[in-house]
């Protein structure tokens, strides 16, 4: 077992926490949850990699051939739909927001800046 | 008869699709008339699901995938009683909050629906699936209609900063959900929520199944919106539309509860067993959401406000019932989930129609001009007082199941929680009722720390305001029959007790997915309900209403005093709901730190 692309997968969810807590602007944010989302990834291909194998095609290998777990990888991609509609579905909050205020920051956004607005 | 349930699943999802393909082409009554045919065709068959699983747990394989060996490929639903029961009541709730869009608005596009409807197949599937992979689509699939549905009215304030603090906590939690199911997987090869159960039983604990459990927990925890991962909750709950805001309370947080019981009871249970720490986290966890929801509910002025922390409160008196993990708490908790849960969507049916009728849900500015509304009143007053527990209601019968499961567990102090929770969140209802209906009370009162509610000038609100419309009484009227009469149905608290009891069986749910033998029904006790509950009960109902009547009767200096000493009590939790996102993901950090520190001293070896 490699611990490479686990260190990378808590390297990136560190960073994309960090990102998401210390953010003053909602692009950016939502960017941070697609690089924190982006860890899942590499943790699910890690679980189902395996040294010297194929692809899991077994077209033209013969069957017993070792091959990389299919499994993780249907899941990977299930994970990588997901995490496009939460991020197309956040991008256009965020636009709707520049739309409405001219400003992304999520600071603005909460409820005693608008009331302080309003007077 | 199993095939019925992926048909319950599939008919909203195509209706959905139906909806969207045709556009704006469909009239707007044919959509409305579409969407509520399709939520009763999935009562019907949810119905049906759920009185065929009491001859014992029904298992589902897809393209006929059946397991091997106790080895399964394919992809299952494994519906037991209580999966059954939460997806029959989301469906009764999806046909209530359908015919209540009827009127509540103007103008309204079919994605409404569609949303709505792929919300309703996400929870019917979310409550029968027995694969933890699927469980985590349909989480997902739940979460992102709900997004969507609250984010529904854009052009508004509120809404953008409530989609966007809940789209955003939320993914976290589903992130961590993964992460834990992945490792689950690198562990025991298996996404069969039976096989990884089976495959982690007998063998002492190790850190990555401790990690696992934690991320897992902490993700549903989110979902179900326990202190401190519920900061986005009333966020989203108070600005989304009313008959959303109905789905979301009632069912969409306990289902976070619902699946955290499932994975646990399944997956995890054989290998952390003997589980005093788990037990002692989860009731912490479920006081202090009960307390701290209670509190900020009785704070606020903001109808749909309040009754967000109300939701919070009770999720948190749920997972106080959950926590016990066995079968009578669990059966107390089923039926307190449920009958709060009409109970509540009642009252948020009441409030969107003062809503509809008065564009305002500020309970200080609505003071005294609902009056004439002599239904809906008196109607929100029972619910408050059920609230509060009065005998022999559903939510009076719900608690004291939880409470008396509580005491032969040992934990008879969560009678305590219970009595302060109710009071608070009933004084709450109480107080708002009779100032919105009946004019009692002052205009300014200190004892709320609150915000007020924004006035609104919806497009969704300009109907001819005479009368409340008949879309609107029916489901407020059905919904808290509902909810008041499982506290009298008869044989439904044995039924709760049978739905439970087998639920913590790990061993009989194993043998019965992987395996095919016969099991998962009956043979459950549960306390009957004696004078001293009803006592409780009367009690927690008469400090409710004298915490109301402190509220409401100022005049008097010393009372005064009192109400403006419980404000400053409550203020100090209010800073902390900031509705700044970055502070309620540092919350949540934290939580799942601590909860994650606790497990990992306790349940190593």
């Amino acid at each position: 077992m490699n611990l490479l692309p686990y260190l990378v997968a808590v390297w990136l969810m560190g960073v994309g926490l960090y990102g998401i807590v210390t953010s003053r602007d909602l692009v950016h944010m939502v960017i941070c949850l697609s690089v924190l989302q982006s860890s899942s990834y590499l943790v699910l291909l890690a679980i189902g990699y395996v040294d010297d194998a194929h692809a899991p095609v077994f077209a033209d290998v013969p069957l017993g051939t070792r091959a990389v777990d299919p499994v993780v990888q249907a899941l990977t991609l299930t994970d990588v739909v997901v995490g496009t509609t939460v991020t197309a579905l956040l991008l256009a909050l965020s636009v709707q927001a520049y739309k409405r205020y001219g400003k992304l920051d999520p600071q603005e956004l909460r409820p005693e800046r608008r009331l302080q607005r309003r007077d | 008869m199993t095939d019925l349930a992926p048909i319950a699943v599939a008919i909203p999802l195509i209706t959905a699709a139906v909806l969207v393909a045709a556009g704006g082409t469909v009239p707007r009554r044919v959509v409305d008339v579409l969407a509520c045919t399709a939520s009763g065709a999935c009562i019907v068959l949810c119905a049906l699901v759920l009185h065929d699983t009491s001859d014992g747990t029904l298992v589902h394989w897809f393209g006929g995938w059946t397991p091997r060996d106790g080895v399964a490929l394919g992809i299952s639903f494994a519906i037991d009683q209580i999966g059954a029961g939460i997806a029959l009541f989301a469906a009764l709730l999806f046909l209530a909050a359908f015919v209540f869009c009827w009127r509540y608005f103007v103008v309204l596009g079919p994605i409404f629906h569609a949303l709505m409807l792929v919300f309703l197949a996400a929870m019917l599937g979310f409550g029968y699936t027995g694969d933890l992979f699927n469980l985590f689509v349909f989480f997902e699939l739940l979460s992102v209609a709900a997004y969507a549905l609250v984010a529904y009215d854009i052009e508004e304030e509120g809404p953008l900063q409530g989609a966007l603090n809940f789209a955003v906590t939320n993914t976290i939690g589903a992130f961590l959900i993964l992460i834990g199911i992945a490792l689950l997987y690198g562990r025991t090869g298996a996404l069969n929520m039976a096989q990884v159960g089976e495959a982690l039983a007998g063998r002492p604990a190790d850190g990555l199944v401790v990690v696992s459990f934690t991320l897992i927990a902490v993700g549903f925890f989110v979902k179900a919106a326990v202190v401190p991962f519920h900061f986005w909750l009333a966020d989203a709950y108070s600005v989304a539309p009313t008959p959303v805001c109905l789905l979301l309370s009632a069912v969409m947080s306990e289902l976070g509860l619902y699946a955290f019981a499932r994975v646990y009871a399944t997956v995890f249970s054989g290998a952390l067993g003997g589980d005093e720490a788990i037990q002692a986290v989860l009731l912490a966890a479920g006081t202090l959401t009960a307390v701290a929801g209670a509190l900020m509910a009785f704070g606020q002025r903001h109808l749909k406000r309040m009754l967000a922390f109300a939701t919070v409160s009770h999720v948190g008196l749920a997972l106080i019932g959950i926590a016990l993990l066995d079968g009578p708490g669990l059966g107390g908790a089923a039926l307190f989930v449920v009958a709060d849960g009409f109970v509540k969507a009642s009252l948020f049916v009441s409030v969107g129609t003062v809503q509809h009728l008065f564009g305002s849900v500020d309970e200080l500015r609505l003071h005294g001009r609902a009056h004439a509304l002599w239904l809906t009143g008196p109607l929100m007053g029972l619910c408050a007082l059920a609230m509060a527990s009065l005998p022999p209601f559903g939510p009076w019968l719900g608690k004291t199941l939880i409470d008396q499961a509580a005491r032969d567990a040992g934990q008879g102090w969560v009678v305590v929680v219970f009595v302060i929770a109710s009071i608070l969140t009933g004084a709450a209802l109480l107080r708002a009722t009779l100032r919105v209906f009946a004019g009692v009370g002052p205009r300014e009162d200190p004892s709320i720390v609150g915000s007020p509610a924004p006035d609104e000038v919806d497009a969704e609100l300009r109907f001819a305001k005479d009368r409340v419309p008949l879309t609107m009484t029916v489901p407020a009227v059905a919904l808290a029959v509902a909810g008041l009469g499982m506290g009298v149905a008869p044989g439904l608290r044995a039924a709760a007790g049978d739905a439970a009891a087998p639920f913590f069986d790990r061993a009989g749910y194993a043998a019965t997915v992987l395996h095919g033998q016969a099991g998962g029904a009956g043979g459950g006790a549960v306390p009957v309900p004696g004078i001293g509950e009803v006592l409780v009960g009367l009690l927690t109902v008469a400090g409710a209403c004298g915490l109301a009547y402190l509220t409401l009767a100022p005049r008097r200096p010393r009372l005064h005093r009192l109400g403006v000493a419980t404000g400053r009590a409550i203020a100090w939790l209010r800073p902390i709901h900031s509705g700044y996102v970055g502070d309620y993901v540092t919350w949540l950090l934290a939580g799942a730190a601590v909860m994650g520190g606790v497990f990992a001293v306790t349940l190593t070896t």
